[in-house]
């Protein structure tokens, strides 16, 4: 019996790298898609690299036990905010090709920019939390037993920030009747 | 897994973002590296939200994603006045208040 427990923890501790091993390998990816998406010559080519660093977001919600959040991510920046931009592409008449004047002439500025904001975050990242882990659960302790995260969630929306959910809402009616009078033609 | 790799991950893509805003010319271009910024963000306070065993942080998430789409909805409308004006949503252009 004993024998068999070991073994099952050994097993346990020989599977840990892979969920470490696929993040690697998504947020490599983002990072990619990301540097493709703000120095391609290609507006539309610019909207579907953004489609991989999303999804990637929303890969990375999974990792870290959100999953409504990850799917709210999918159907919200996938579905709909991307339709939205193809539509601000195609509206605005870019070229379906490769544009020659897509960046600033000073772009050295902003790259300098980026990167000493990155070393400062960095570097302060690694001071604050430099090897906390994340709890293996990472549900709340004080929840219910076999309450689901989404659950928890929707528990919080509709009491602690009820209110501010329904000014969100306001807010959406607004922005919509706004892109409406301020996209009007006549 | 560390706290540090996703919050080294939303810092990456958030520097990327900045530089985005800052050198691209085309007012959609520069929306979607405002939405790049806008999902560095959220990567953090998910991750807090799971670091700190509580569920505020998923619920700020998801209240900045519907944000999100409220902002892209009128940026973009603002985008394409400024393209129906001025026949080009070049954002070095768009100097009209300049002295």
């Amino acid at each position: 019996m004993m024998a068999l427990l070991a073994q099952q923890t050994e097993a346990v501790i020989e599977t840990a790298w892979i969920p470490n091993a696929f993040f690697f390998v998504i947020a490599a990816v983002m990072v990619l898609a990301a540097l493709k998406m703000v120095s391609t010559k290609n507006v539309v080519h610019a909207a579907l690299y953004l489609l991989i660093v999303l999804s990637g977001v929303a890969a990375v919600y999974i990792f870290l036990g959100a999953e409504f959040a990850a799917a709210t991510q999918i159907l919200v920046y996938l579905g709909a905010i991307m339709v939205l931009l193809l539509f601000g592409v195609m509206l605005t008449r870019a070229k379906l090709g490769a544009e020659t004047d897509l960046d600033h002439d000073q772009r050295w500025i902003g790259a300098l920019v980026g990167a000493s904001l990155l070393a400062v975050m960095s570097y302060s990242l690694w001071d604050a939390f430099g090897g906390d882990k994340l709890p293996a659960d990472p549900t709340p302790q004080d929840a219910p037993t076999g309450v689901k995260n989404t659950q928890l969630v929707a528990d919080e929306i509709f009491s602690t920030y009820l209110v501010s959910f329904e000014v969100l809402s306001v807010l959406l009616l607004a922005a919509l009747i706004g892109a409406v009078v301020v996209a009007r033609r006549d | 897994m560390f706290l540090n790799q996703f919050l080294l991950l939303a810092a990456v893509l958030f520097c990327i973002g900045v530089y985005g805003v800052l050198v691209r010319k085309n007012g959609v271009l520069v929306l979607m590296s405002i939405e790049l910024i806008l999902n560095a963000v959220n990567i953090n306070l998910v991750a807090f939200s799971a670091f700190n065993q509580n569920i505020d942080g998923q619920v700020f998430a998801l209240f900045i994603i519907a944000v999100a789409a409220a902002e892209v909805g009128v940026g973009l409308a603002i985008v394409l006045l400024i393209y129906r004006n001025r026949r080009s949503i070049d954002v070095a252009e768009a100097n009209l208040l300049k002295g």
